[in-house]
């Protein structure tokens, strides 16, 4: 093992204060049971699950409730033992606030287990078999992106990063893991390996706080596979958790556009999934809870819990010891990247990292929103390389093919832009407007195109259809115009003879 | 004195020069128009006075049509040609009707003689059927063009707005 | 038994405020004014602080005037002291003797013509204070050319009370001729000497010069100078515009003054002098109407640079960073086109 810091760096990013410590202070706690848990069909990237329960139905805990439909979807399990109380519309944490289809289930208290087959020697397991068994798990990324991670080992690669960099302000769920579980995180990284061949194991913490750079040396010392997984140290600059810059920092290579980090033989998973994947390949615990942080000026007890999948959040807050008197805004997901919810009757899905409540301060301020000034503050922070100044003007402009010209597609939403902006526009806002403008009018565009080869093909079929009939009466108006000829004769006669031999067999049948 | 000389003389090359490559240098096809015509919403309902779209792009490309005169593109397709064609965009046309929202034809079957006029009529094929047998409309090929309600010896075909299926991030506003 | 569920409000993220605000940026390049500003008064007098108080009151009203012909938000605008700087720019580059109308004159081309005309704060294309003073130089060349030596060189040196009152008069104690009381600049002592094919160690006999530069004028510059790099210290101002303007500057003069020192100056001259330095970090580095991409803000200072020292040299004005401003602007939708940056994961740039 080498712990070493890596050598590389991403253009632009913003320094953030950590404000970590808000709710690093403790160990991660666990929660009273909660009486009702609504596990939305839907909480990863790909189509929705499919349920597999009936209203009524008993199931236990760890039980599989929803099957994942296609290659990319995932399963959902029961995160305690009960019976479903309905599978129905409910509000869940998108940034549309619709309903989405849930199951409902209803909590007996007494959460009962199904039965489970640990696997001992999870190692000597052909690939796979892991890869299925991690679909039948439901595991999927914990690092915000939730997409299904079997279907990311279906390519083999040269090495594979655990990205334990956890760059936004407030959350320390990750932290919080490597602290107290760097043993499942290395073992699972070990697994993960295993399935994807990979020659090379990195993992990468942010360097700004030694213990958990000490707890994964240690656990790495202890397992001993300190020589099978390197260890590496990433400055503390938003956005160093972002797949795309922590590979640029690690290995200075860059993701091809609109291409995956397979595509140059890499691949990035979070350390809450790794640690997923090992409890579900060796104890076969399926993935029904996550480490969540309850945090920000709005908590009056703010803190890191493993919460069942399903939780509503304002239990999870009650449970914090409720809102201060600041409260504000509630936030699932980081203050940079993450979705503020209209209400807290949400449920705890797979990607909520974490639960922020900020305080008037933190989300108003006396400057009101100014037209651009054109400082480039925000050309300078972006980590993509992107120009926001001249995206915001193009977008303000609806000239989205001209933004799309400029990379619009390629932002990651980082927020950085938005950050700096001292004329307090939501840059943002903008970016996102406009990549779903461009797919709608993208969507429009293949329609159009289809209906012009509908109306092409018909316009071609009626045409010949002319033609053809125009040919037709042109041979017939030729015939008849010839004088009569002992040949016509014969076809007259002939032709009269069809005739009657056509109506000859129905009146038969009439008799 | 030379000066004028040099002058006229130069514009004179320059005149031959571009006539010549107005001549020899001529693109096949009509690429202005194809440009316009991929800007435009391809209902080939004619509710811009021309039989289809691509009459009206090349009516544009000709300079004999204006830009604003297509209700199913709506401000879109004329900010879109305006942008093209370095012009300014302008209001749509009140006089061909109101731009609405995507629209879809729907058959009442229980009044559907089976007569297939509205068949004949739709310019994309969008509506299945045959003699004597039920009429329905794909709903996922048919653009809103309304050419089938009048055919109708019926008046079983009504227009519904048709729901776009996702979600989209608003405009961020003022 | 739940607990009861509690409404929030919600927006886009990032949900943390911006970290500054263009009220505290403009703030901070007056601050950063302040050294020159301070300099100036030094060796000049107070009569530039008569100057900027008229400017700055102009500059407010036809703020106020505009925003309300245009139907804006006046609280908002007028408080973010875009216009009180404009002023401040305005009144640094002209004489402190100017007439007062001066100040109303290049403040109504500044704020009205220049700045909202073109669509207010951020939508300019050309630099106001440098637009509002190409017309007082253009339109009113006495006037905007009428310098006056420093206090310590000059004899009579005009009382405070006497410098008041030729502002705002015209007037001038009895028996005083303007002659007498005005000296040119050593950019001004220069063109016109050299245009009488005197060589530059005789032009700088004259006691206009002295040090770096001219008297009194390169310590100003070094205020600003000083100003500016703690402007670029805290990332108010990129440091590559000035750096890329001083820089070509030295890199240009070094080799023509090396082949012939008794025609081109040296490159500390020409830094030292006129508005090079003010210039480089307080004009040339105005973010509406500078280039928008990271390369082009390096190309457009080495072009205001480049610009700035042909006119010094072949020009028919003796300093000419407004010109070169003003015609850098100008091609800023050119640079851009053609400096866009690649972006992550791209072989090529859009």
């Amino acid at each position: 093992m080498i712990i070493q810091r890596a050598r590389g760096r991403f253009p632009g990013g913003v320094v953030m204060p950590h404000r970590k410590r808000l709710s690093t202070h403790g160990k991660i706690e666990s929660l009273p049971l909660p009486a009702q848990l609504i596990l939305p069909l839907s909480q990863h990237l790909g189509a929705p699950a499919k349920s597999l329960v009936e209203p009524g139905q008993q199931v236990c805990k760890g039980e599989l409730i929803a099957m994942p439909q296609g290659q990319i979807s995932a399963a959902i399990h029961a995160p305690t033992s009960g019976v479903i109380h309905n599978i129905e519309p409910r509000p869940v944490p998108q940034p549309s606030g619709q309903n989405a289809m849930s199951i409902v289930l209803d909590a007996d208290g007494h959460d009962r287990w199904r039965p489970r087959n640990p696997d001992p020697h999870p190692l000597e397991q052909p690939a796979s078999r892991m890869v299925e068994r991690l679909r039948r798990a439901g595991v999927a990324g914990l690092g915000g992106a939730v997409f299904p991670t079997h279907a990311k080992l279906a390519r083999s690669v040269e090495t594979l990063i655990i990205n334990g960099a956890e760059c936004e302000p407030y959350i320390a769920c990750d932290e919080m893991l490597i602290l107290e579980r760097a043993a499942e995180i290395i073992w699972g990284a070990m697994l993960l390996r295993h399935t994807l061949g990979a020659r090379r194991c990195i993992i990468a913490v942010e360097d700004h706080r030694a213990e958990t750079r000490k707890a994964l040396h240690q656990a790495l010392l202890d397992s001993g596979l300190d020589e099978c997984i390197d260890l590496r140290l990433v400055p503390s600059r938003y956005p160093e958790g972002g797949e795309r810059q922590l590979i640029q920092v690690l290995t200075g290579w860059e993701v091809p556009a609109q291409g995956l980090p397979q595509d140059i033989g890499l691949l990035c998973l979070n350390v809450g999934t790794a640690a997923a994947a090992w409890r579900a390949i060796r104890y076969d615990e399926p993935l029904f809870s996550r480490v969540v942080t309850v945090t920000g000026p709005g908590i009056r007890r703010p803190g890191n819990f493993q919460v069942l999948l399903g939780t509503p959040i304002k239990e999870l807050v009650a449970a914090c010891g409720g809102y201060t008197p600041q409260a504000t805004r509630l936030v699932m997901g980081g203050p940079m990247m993450g979705l503020a919810l209209p209400h807290d009757d949400h449920p705890v899905v797979k990607a909520c990292n974490c639960v922020l409540v900020l305080s008037r301060s933190d989300v108003e301020t006396m400057f009101p929103e100014m037209p651009c000034i054109r400082c480039m503050a925000c050309v300078d922070c972006c980590p993509a390389g992107l120009l926001p100044q001249q995206l915001f003007w193009h977008i303000q402009a609806d000239k989205l093919q001209r933004a799309r010209m400029l990379a619009v597609e390629d932002c990651i939403e980082c927020g950085c832009c938005a950050q700096v902006c001292p004329s307090h526009i939501p840059l943002v806002d903008y970016y996102r407007y406009a990549k779903s403008a461009l797919a709608q009018r993208d969507e429009a565009g293949r329609r159009a195109d289809a209906a012009r080869h509908r109306f092409e093909q018909r316009s071609a079929r009626v045409n010949r259809a002319e033609q053809a009939r125009t040919a037709r009466l042109q041979r017939r108006d030729a015939l008849l115009s010839t004088p009569s000829s002992g040949d016509r004769k014969a076809e007259i006669a002939a032709a009269v003879a069809r005739v009657r031999a056509q109506r000859k067999p129905v009146t038969d049948e009439k008799q | 004195m030379l000066a004028i000389v040099l002058i006229t003389g130069l514009a004179l090359l320059m005149g031959l020069g571009l006539g010549l490559a107005a001549e020899r240098l001529r693109s096949s096809g009509d690429p202005v128009a194809d440009a316009i015509e991929k800007l435009l919403p391809q209902t080939q309902c004619a509710q811009c006075g021309y039989p289809g779209c691509r009459p009206y792009a090349q009516a544009i490309a000709a300079g004999d049509a204006d830009i604003n005169q297509c209700p199913p593109g709506g401000t879109a397709a004329i900010r879109a040609l305006a942008d093209l064609l370095g012009r300014e965009p302008k209001s749509l046309n009140p006089a061909n009707g109101a731009a609405s929202g995507p629209r879809l034809a729907r058959i009442d079957e229980s009044a559907c003689i089976g007569c297939t006029l509205c068949i004949q009529a739709c310019p994309v094929d969008a509506i299945l059927g045959a003699g004597k047998r039920m009429h329905t409309v794909i709903a996922g090929e048919c653009t809103g063009c309304e050419l089938c309600l009048p055919p109708c010896p019926v008046d079983c075909i009504e227009l519904i707005p048709a729901t776009s299926e996702a979600w989209a991030y608003p405009v961020p506003g003022r | 038994m739940s607990a009861p569920t509690r409404k929030f409000s919600t927006a886009g993220s990032p949900q943390l405020p911006p970290t500054t605000s263009v009220t505290e940026v403009m703030l901070e390049v007056l601050l950063a004014l302040v050294p020159g500003i301070g300099a100036y008064v030094f060796f000049f007098g107070p009569a530039i602080l008569v100057q900027m108080a008229l400017a700055i009151a102009a500059a407010l009203i036809f703020e106020v005037i505009a925003l309300r012909l245009r139907g804006r938000d006046i609280g908002r605008f007028v408080l973010d002291f875009s216009a009180v700087l404009t002023a401040v720019l305005y009144v640094l580059c002209l004489p402190p003797l100017m007439p007062w109308w001066g100040a109303i004159v290049g403040m109504f081309f500044a704020i009205i013509v220049a700045k909202h005309l073109y669509g207010g704060l951020g939508h300019n294309v050309f630099n106001p204070a440098m637009v509002a003073y190409v017309v007082m130089i253009i339109a009113f060349p006495r006037q905007a050319t009428d310098w006056t030596p420093p206090t310590a060189l000059a004899h009579p040196a005009l009382s405070f009370s006497a410098q008041w009152i030729r502002i705002f008069t015209g007037n001038l104690p009895v028996g005083l001729q303007w002659d007498a009381v005005s000296q040119a600049t050593a950019l001004d002592t220069i063109k016109t000497l050299s245009g009488k094919l005197y060589t530059l160690e005789e032009i700088r006999r004259n006691p206009v010069f002295s040090g770096l530069s001219a008297y009194g004028w390169y310590w100003i510059a070094a205020a600003y100078l000083l100003g500016g790099v703690w402007l670029a210290g805290r990332r108010i101002i990129p440091w590559q515009i000035p750096a890329a303007m001083l820089g070509s500057t030295l890199l240009i003069t070094t080799p023509f003054n090396w082949m012939d020192p008794s025609i081109h100056p040296s490159p500390l001259f020409h830094i030292f002098s006129g508005g090079m330095m003010l210039g480089a970090f307080f004009i040339a580095t105005d973010p509406v109407t500078g280039a928008s991409t990271p390369r082009g803000r390096v190309v457009f200072a080495f072009g205001v640079a480049v610009l700035t020292l042909v006119i010094r040299r072949w020009g028919g004005y003796p300093d000419g960073v407004a010109f070169a401003v003003l015609l850098m602007n100008l091609s800023v939708p050119l640079i851009d086109r053609f400096t866009v940056p690649r972006v992550y994961g791209h072989r090529d740039p859009p």
